[in-house]
């Protein structure tokens, strides 16, 4: 399973990166969804996967019996797919804003502030 | 003490909340902005009296105990950063007063303000890895919008390449929590402290600290990743980039020394001659992008590069006296390249340029602009008796003591050459004729009614008023980066103050 999770990581970071070498900014925000999405499944795979194992307290216990997966990581990956949400609306918005006001969406016709 | 860690991050909140009920009265928006910023002034201050006197300060939210709960902890270094952060936030309300069109304001432009200001405190306080991903999420988003609001062409250009290099940092970031979760199980920095010193991994452990390096570094702008600053800082109007150059890459830097000193500690030495080359890289690089510049604000932008340098050869150096010589210069910079922004500003609202080959003899119009100019340009160059002067002294005397000679080197030669471009915006600007009288000249200057004048030059005077008493007596202020700096090195406190603490 690890090595499933860890291949389905490598392709979705490639192909982040991938999209965003390109010049749209259509593809650049594509990649940038993508790169999120890979950190989330690193965190996941990263933690170590238990399965079948909820880390579910019996009545009465104090702590789940063992093994039992690990809550935390999921809790992490919870909040950051919300960040990511969230930043990911606000980089749509900016898109469509700089289509407008500029009129391209071909990243190597911004460089007026570059120089 | 455990009311004053949460007040920095509640102050800020319950100011962006009221301000966003009060959408549409932007008089009261200004009045409640005034007093929030205020308000977060003297809630750091007593919390950097408090720490300072009675050392590390940690306080438990919810309740939950230590390596399981998020904590917040304020050291001397954490404390004084907090400190920065509200003054540069007082400071830019009230030149916001005189400067930010109708259009922003209305917007939420200041509600945006302290939800930056709330996720820069968060940044500094937290003692949770993962808690510092979310603080900087919540202080790059309120970014983001502020660096475009107003939609002008260059603002969405600028933004756009500020937020790409922005979340691949975050995303790289995530990746690196995730590992270090992985490997070692916690993420409350203390508890990493213990553990990753019994790590037996060094090969992972080095890796990771490259990623947590990489991340950083793109949101503190250290060379080779600082190419989105220059291209998107000088689109925004003057009194956001002040803010964004006074605490943005600040963070960046502050997670960076945070990270390497407490978490990261290489006794091979490798990582600490990396951070030193590309500190000295840094440096180098951004003061020739800057005199290479004609344009005020991008010149100044290079300049924040170039500085960022000094402060990572503190944390290559990694003496006690080599940090402390970095939170000095830390207090240093933050104040001297606000004002320099601050005061482009001022030079922008009287002539409607930031081209400076465009502008000239406003020495003879304003000498007392000039003036307020040139303490912080020379205090950045490093002239006695400013505290530019001591911040570099004490990093190029530990530098010596350090036998890094090299990077000493560089740092003298790159404040020669910050002495140069500080002096050519002072012949371009303040002293040379102006290029066409008729245009620019100073009998169609706007006057300003008093009240503008007021808020556009209080906080540039306040700044130059620290920034010749930082030098003149540098003693108080450099004896608390000392000790920020002994927190830093010997993290033994900051654990067990961590550790041990109870709601």
């Amino acid at each position: 399973m690890e090595f499933v999770l860890a291949l389905t990581i490598g392709v979705l970071y490639a192909c982040g990166l991938y999209l965003m070498l390109r010049r749209s900014i259509v593809k650049l925000i594509i990649g940038l969804a993508l790169l999120s999405n890979a950190a989330n499944l690193l965190i996941f795979t990263a933690a170590g996967l238990t399965r079948g194992y909820p880390p579910l307290v019996a009545l009465g216990a104090a702590r789940p019996a063992e093994p039992f997966a690990d809550p935390l990581p999921q809790a992490l990956i919870l909040t950051a797919i919300v960040i990511g949400f969230g930043v990911l609306a606000f980089a749509m918005v900016l898109a469509y804003r700089v289509y407008q006001s500029t009129g391209t969406d071909d990243l190597d016709n911004l460089k007026a502030t570059d120089t | 003490m455990n009311v004053l860690l949460v007040l920095p991050i509640l102050i800020p909140f319950f100011g962006a909340t009221a301000l966003l009920l009060l959408w549409r009265w932007r008089i009261a928006q200004r009045c409640l902005s005034l007093a929030g910023s205020a308000g977060l002034l003297l809630a750091a201050l007593s919390l950097l009296q408090a720490v300072y006197a009675n050392g590390i300060a940690a306080v438990q939210i919810g309740g939950w105990p230590a390596p399981y709960g998020i904590t917040l902890v304020a050291d001397v270094f954490s404390a004084l950063m907090v400190v920065l952060a509200g003054f540069m936030g007082l400071a830019v309300v009230i030149y916001s007063l005189a400067t930010i069109d109708a259009g922003r304001e209305s917007f939420g432009y200041y509600p945006l303000l302290q939800v930056l200001l709330m996720g820069v405190c968060g940044a500094f306080l937290t003692g949770d890895l993962f808690n510092l991903y979310v603080w900087f999420e919540v202080l790059l988003m309120a970014s983001f919008v502020l660096l475009a609001l107003g939609g002008e062409r260059a603002q969405m250009e600028g933004a756009i390449k500020y937020v790409t290099l922005n979340l691949i940092a975050s995303a790289l970031f995530l990746a690196a929590v995730g590992i270090l979760y992985g490997m070692v199980g916690t993420l409350n920095m203390a508890d990493l402290a213990v553990k990753l010193r019994a790590n037996s991994e060094p090969g992972l452990t080095l890796a990771v600290a490259l990623l947590f390096f990489v991340a950083f570094g793109i949101k503190a702008a250290v060379f080779p990743l600082f190419f989105w600053l220059p291209a998107s800082y000088h689109t925004p109007p003057v009194a956001i980039t002040a803010l964004f150059s006074g605490l943005l890459t600040k963070v960046g830097v502050y997670a960076l020394i945070r990270t390497f000193t407490m978490l990261f500690v290489d006794e091979s030495g490798r990582t600490q001659t990396l951070i030193t080359a590309i500190a000295g890289l840094t440096m180098v690089t951004g003061v020739l992008g800057a005199v290479a510049q004609y344009d005020f604000r991008r010149l100044l932008s290079f300049h924040i590069v170039s500085q960022i340098g000094y402060l990572l050869m503190g944390l290559g150096v990694m003496t006690s006296a080599a940090l402390a010589g970095a939170i000095y210069f830390m207090v240093h910079v933050v104040l001297s390249k606000s004002a320099l922004f601050l005061v482009s500003g001022v030079v922008h609202r009287l002539r409607g340029t930031y081209d400076l080959k465009a502008l000239g003899a406003l020495y003879a119009a304003r000498p007392w602009l000039a003036i307020l100019f040139l303490i912080p340009a020379l205090s950045l160059a490093g002239m006695p008796p400013l505290s530019g002067f001591f911040a570099k002294l004490a990093l190029i005397q530990a530098g010596l003591a350090a036998e890094r000679y090299i990077i000493v080197g560089a740092a003298l030669a790159v404040s020669l050459l910050t002495l140069f471009s500080m002096i050519k915006i002072w012949t371009e600007v303040f002293w040379k004729s102006p290029p066409q009288p008729a245009t620019h000249g100073a009998a169609n200057e706007p006057r300003l009614p008093i009240g503008e004048t007021t808020a556009l030059l209080a906080p540039i005077i306040a700044m130059a008023v620290i920034i010749v008493a930082l030098g003149v007596g540098a003693e108080p202020v450099m004896s608390m980066a000392q000790k920020g700096a002994e927190q830093l090195i010997d993290s033994r406190a900051y654990v067990q103050t961590v550790l041990e603490a109870r709601r």
